[in-house]
């Protein structure tokens, strides 16, 4: 057949080349389809952040509302509420919300809001999904002798403070999930799903 | 590090072995002592781009099921939600839409390339059958996806259709009834049609294709000189005109491959509906089953076929004579009785009736694709709907009688 | 051998002729349709079309499958800019585009709901929309006194009256002649038949024979600039008929390349490997 001998050095290369050039193009091919995954213009437009008016809603009570299919619970808490989270602290898994995933850094402080009087949260426990009971009364409880108000998750016993932060001792493993959030119309309005201007 | 990279290998090797000892002999049977006549010319690409399209549609049609609504009311606003919402949505209507018909073009010139080259007569005779069996389930997924979309097309299309149906006497208005699931196209035949198009015929269509290609690497290929390979082999027992499908035309299909994608691409990315041939300007309009288009025709691919139906003045007749043109192509190993395998060594005679024969597919098409109010061209659409059928029933008679060059022993290299 | 390329040939013409032919759009009105001209590349001419079609069509068309997030990312406009110039329905910047007009109350007052335009100009083409828009004359026969020559019969006024000034069309009837024929019909006596049509350098529409459209009063635009302000509108709704057209056409640019890049590697790799083929 050939009279010449193979020049194996070209081949080589040539099916390298090939071989490269061939696989970044099906790399680059893979990707719309991998994207096609993404979440869609309307799923986006159903997840864009939920406004939601808070100027009528009274000292010690909780409004339930929805952001992105969860509920997501704003409570006007009470000072008595607020003086009593500190002594608290001591029973529980993480008093400095030191574990980042659960809140954005601005609501890493003792009260984990940006104003201290309004608590947002999405409130779904950190066991395993169950949406916890509001206990806000500072009185003795059945789970709690010591009840300094906070919320009781019926499904497995877990018990979160007013500020949505874990106890020892009890399944869920972290506090309660802070959304981003801010305010607009001159605080009257909560908005649920964005950040604050310029804040972390 | 090499070393230890290319025992590790040799190790999975080794144990699949061990586990599969035919993995390697089908290997090498198929692909890489596959001996393929080494004188494949342009014509030979066809069947590999076939398999290339087959994949595309598969895989794009999977995506667009993730996101498709087989229901009458959510289909058509499911395609533009496709179309707009999902990302790179588009780009995957629009590789399922152009590779249909890119489908079609292909498989086509893959046929007719076994008619040019006598591909049809002994031993591939199976071959060929499967081939038409393959042809035969291809239009109906090809039809059955284009009613999804749920536009004006696709419903008067399907009416259309599936009316043809009830020509058949006796049980036709029952049979009509029983294939919508109810008085009209409906949800319910959208919802069956999603499902026979998305896993009934796919399944078959693959069951097909892998018995077409096993019954031609039973026989072996053949070539544009219609030469028996196997007949001159070498010390080896190996074809003196064979090459090894691996590495020789693993090579020479990428190349095509590519150039065919080159094509397809700026098909799909400059001009997606193709003038209207491709996508169909009204069936960007939803199903309203109370207004008819001016012009119901269908996809392209059908509309030779859809020509003699419409010629034909009978209902039935018609219907009788759109699926025995169809039929008819089945019988081909039977009726090509040329002593000479390709016409490359036929008769000037033979080359003038096959030239014709072509010309009078597109030209059918040309008219299956028009309105169809003018009579003068339904008299030619006759006239060519007659050549159709004579072509191949009186194939026996001019094979037979037609000269032929001597065929010779090897395969002729370039020509 | 000869014979086998003109076989393949006379296929490739064959192909060619047929595939050269695109696939008419209708044009019910008779008249041939004016080429719109329209470059959907131009996003200025997509603002105006848009600044338009939100102050003169959203009344009683919605355009269902755009989002008035996605006018605003194609067309280089801020949200505060789409909500304020083109939102005039309340609706939220990520939400899908509705008229405000409730479809049972325009069906009543219109004698048709005016229909979702979303892809209009995918199923009639830029052209026809275009001279639609021109087209429109004074008809108090017609219960909206409105009526088109692209679409005679339209229930819908001509909601750019102001723009283009009011329309009149000069018809004339048609005129009689004889001709020959040779069928049996009940028509054809003595070898010929009496037959209507219309004058040279008139259009036949909807049985009468159109001898030109007028504005006699003008509107706020001359005519050039009221063709403008239609190829803009005409551009906007091609835009809203597939919004990822502009992508889809700079990176098949690439895509194309890329391949045809490809395509002559593996053209090297396949004549190397078959240097050993004799």
């Amino acid at each position: 057949m050939a009279n010449e001998g193979v020049n194996h050095g070209r081949r080589r290369f040539l099916t390298a080349t090939t071989v490269v050039v061939g696989g970044a193009g099906a790399l680059v091919a893979a990707v719309p389809f991998i994207k096609y995954w993404l979440p869609s213009a309307r799923a986006k437009t159903a997840g864009a952040p939920v406004q939601q008016d808070i100027s009528k809603i009274e000292e010690g009570q909780m409004i339930i509302t929805e952001w992105r299919g969860q509920p997501v619970w704003v409570v006007r808490r009470s000072k008595a509420q607020l003086d009593a989270l500190k002594s608290q602290d001591s029973r529980l898994r993480d008093p400095k919300s030191e574990n980042v995933d659960q809140q954005p850094k601005f609501a890493q402080n003792e009260y984990r809001s940006i104003k201290p009087e309004l608590l947002v949260m999405v409130g779904v426990c950190t066991h395993l999904g169950c949406s916890p009971k509001f206990h806000g009364e500072i009185k003795p409880e059945p789970f709690d002798a010591e009840w300094k108000g906070g919320f009781f998750c019926p499904c497995h016993k877990s018990r979160f403070d007013m500020a949505g932060r874990v106890y020892q001792g009890v399944p869920a493993p972290t506090n309660l999930k802070v959304p981003p959030y801010t305010f607009a119309d001159g605080d009257k309005t909560l908005i649920i799903g964005v950040m604050p201007e310029g804040a972390a | 590090m090499a070393n230890k990279l290319t025992r590790a290998v040799a190790g999975v090797q080794e144990w699949f072995n061990y586990r599969t000892p035919g993995l390697m002999p089908a290997y090498r049977k198929h692909m890489s002592e596959y001996w393929a006549p080494k004188n494949f010319n342009l014509w030979y690409y066809f069947g590999s781009l076939a398999l290339l399209v087959l994949v595309n549609q598969i895989v794009t049609g999977i995506f667009l099921t993730m996101n498709f609504k087989p229901s009458a009311a959510e289909a058509f606003a499911s395609v533009e939600y496709i179309m707009r919402d999902v990302e790179w949505g588009w780009l995957i209507r629009y590789m399922h839409s152009t590779g249909a018909s890119a489908f079609f073009i292909v498989v086509y010139l893959h046929m007719f390339r076994g008619l040019l080259y006598g591909s049809a007569q002994k031993p591939r005779e199976l071959v060929w059958i499967l081939g038409m069996l393959i042809y035969l389930v291809l239009m109906a997924e090809a039809f059955l996806g284009y009613v999804l979309p749920w536009g004006q097309m696709s419903f008067w299309g399907a009416k259309v259709i599936i009316s043809l149906f009830g020509a058949i006497p006796m049980i036709g208005d029952t049979l009509v009834e029983w294939i919508m699931g109810d008085y009209l196209p409906a949800d319910a035949t959208l919802n069956r049609f999603f499902a026979l198009h998305v896993i009934a015929l796919p399944l078959v269509l693959l069951l097909l294709v892998v018995l077409h290609i096993a019954a031609l690497h039973e026989v072996g290929s053949n070539n544009p000189d219609g030469v028996d390979i196997k007949k001159t082999k070498d010390a080896r027992g190996r074809p003196l005109d064979g090459i090894a499908f691996h590495p020789y035309y693993t090579v020479k299909d990428l190349f095509g491959a590519m150039f065919f994608l080159t094509i397809c691409a700026f098909v799909l990315f400059f001009e997606p509906t193709f003038g209207g041939w491709f996508l169909e300007h009204d069936n960007f309009v939803a199903a309203n089953k109370l207004v008819t288009p001016e012009h119901i025709k269908p996809v392209w691919y059908y509309t030779p076929y859809y020509a003699m139906l419409r010629v034909v003045p009978d209902k039935l007749l018609g219907v009788m004579t759109m699926f025995g043109a169809i039929i008819v192509l089945f019988f081909v190993p039977w009726l090509d009785r040329s002593p000479a395998r390709s016409y490359r060594y036929r008769g000037w005679k033979s080359k003038l009736l096959l030239a014709l024969f072509a010309f009078s597919f597109v030209w059918l098409g040309k008219i299956g694709a028009g309105p169809g109010t003018d009579p003068n061209e339904t008299i030619l659409g006759r006239v060519l709907t007659f050549y159709y059928f004579a072509f191949f029933i009186t194939m026996p008679l001019w094979t037979k009688a037609d000269s032929t060059k001597p065929v010779p022993e090897r395969v002729k290299m370039h020509d | 051998m000869i014979k086998q390329a003109m076989t393949k040939l006379g296929l490739t013409v064959a192909v060619a002729l047929v595939a050269a032919s695109p696939l008419a759009l209708a044009s019910s009105g008779g008249a041939a349709l004016k080429p719109a001209n329209t470059r959907i590349d131009n996003i200025a001419s997509l603002q105006r079309g848009a600044q338009l079609y939100f102050n003169y069509c959203i009344g009683c068309h919605s355009i269902e499958y755009m989002r008035y997030s996605r006018i605003g990312e194609d067309l280089k406009l801020t949200e505060d800019q789409v909500m304020k110039n083109l939102n005039f329905t309340g609706a939220k910047y990520g939400e899908t585009i509705h008229t405000s007009m409730p479809p049972e109350d325009a069906a009543r007052w219109f004698g048709k709901t005016p229909p979702d335009l979303s892809l209009e100009a995918r199923a009639k083409g830029p052209d026809w929309i275009y001279n639609y828009l021109k087209s429109f004359y004074v008809d108090p026969a017609r219960p909206v006194g409105w009526n088109n020559t692209v679409f005679p019969g339209a229930s819908m006024p001509n909601v750019l009256w102001e723009l283009q000034g009011v329309q009149h069309a000069t018809f004339e009837p048609k005129e009689k002649s004889l001709e020959s024929c040779s069928d049996e019909g009940a028509s054809c006596k003595n070898g010929q038949r009496e037959v209507e049509h219309c004058k040279a350098g008139t259009t036949e529409i909807d049985g009468k024979c159109l001898v030109h459209l007028e504005v006699s009063a003008p509107g706020k635009l001359s005519a050039q600039e009221f063709d403008e302000a239609a190829r803009d509108l005409t551009a906007f709704l091609q835009y809203v008929g597939e919004p990822a057209a502009m992508k889809r056409m700079s990176l098949g640019v690439w895509v194309v390349l890329y391949l045809a890049f490809f395509t002559f590697l593996a053209w090297l790799l396949k004549k190397e490997y078959w240097k050993d083929v004799h």
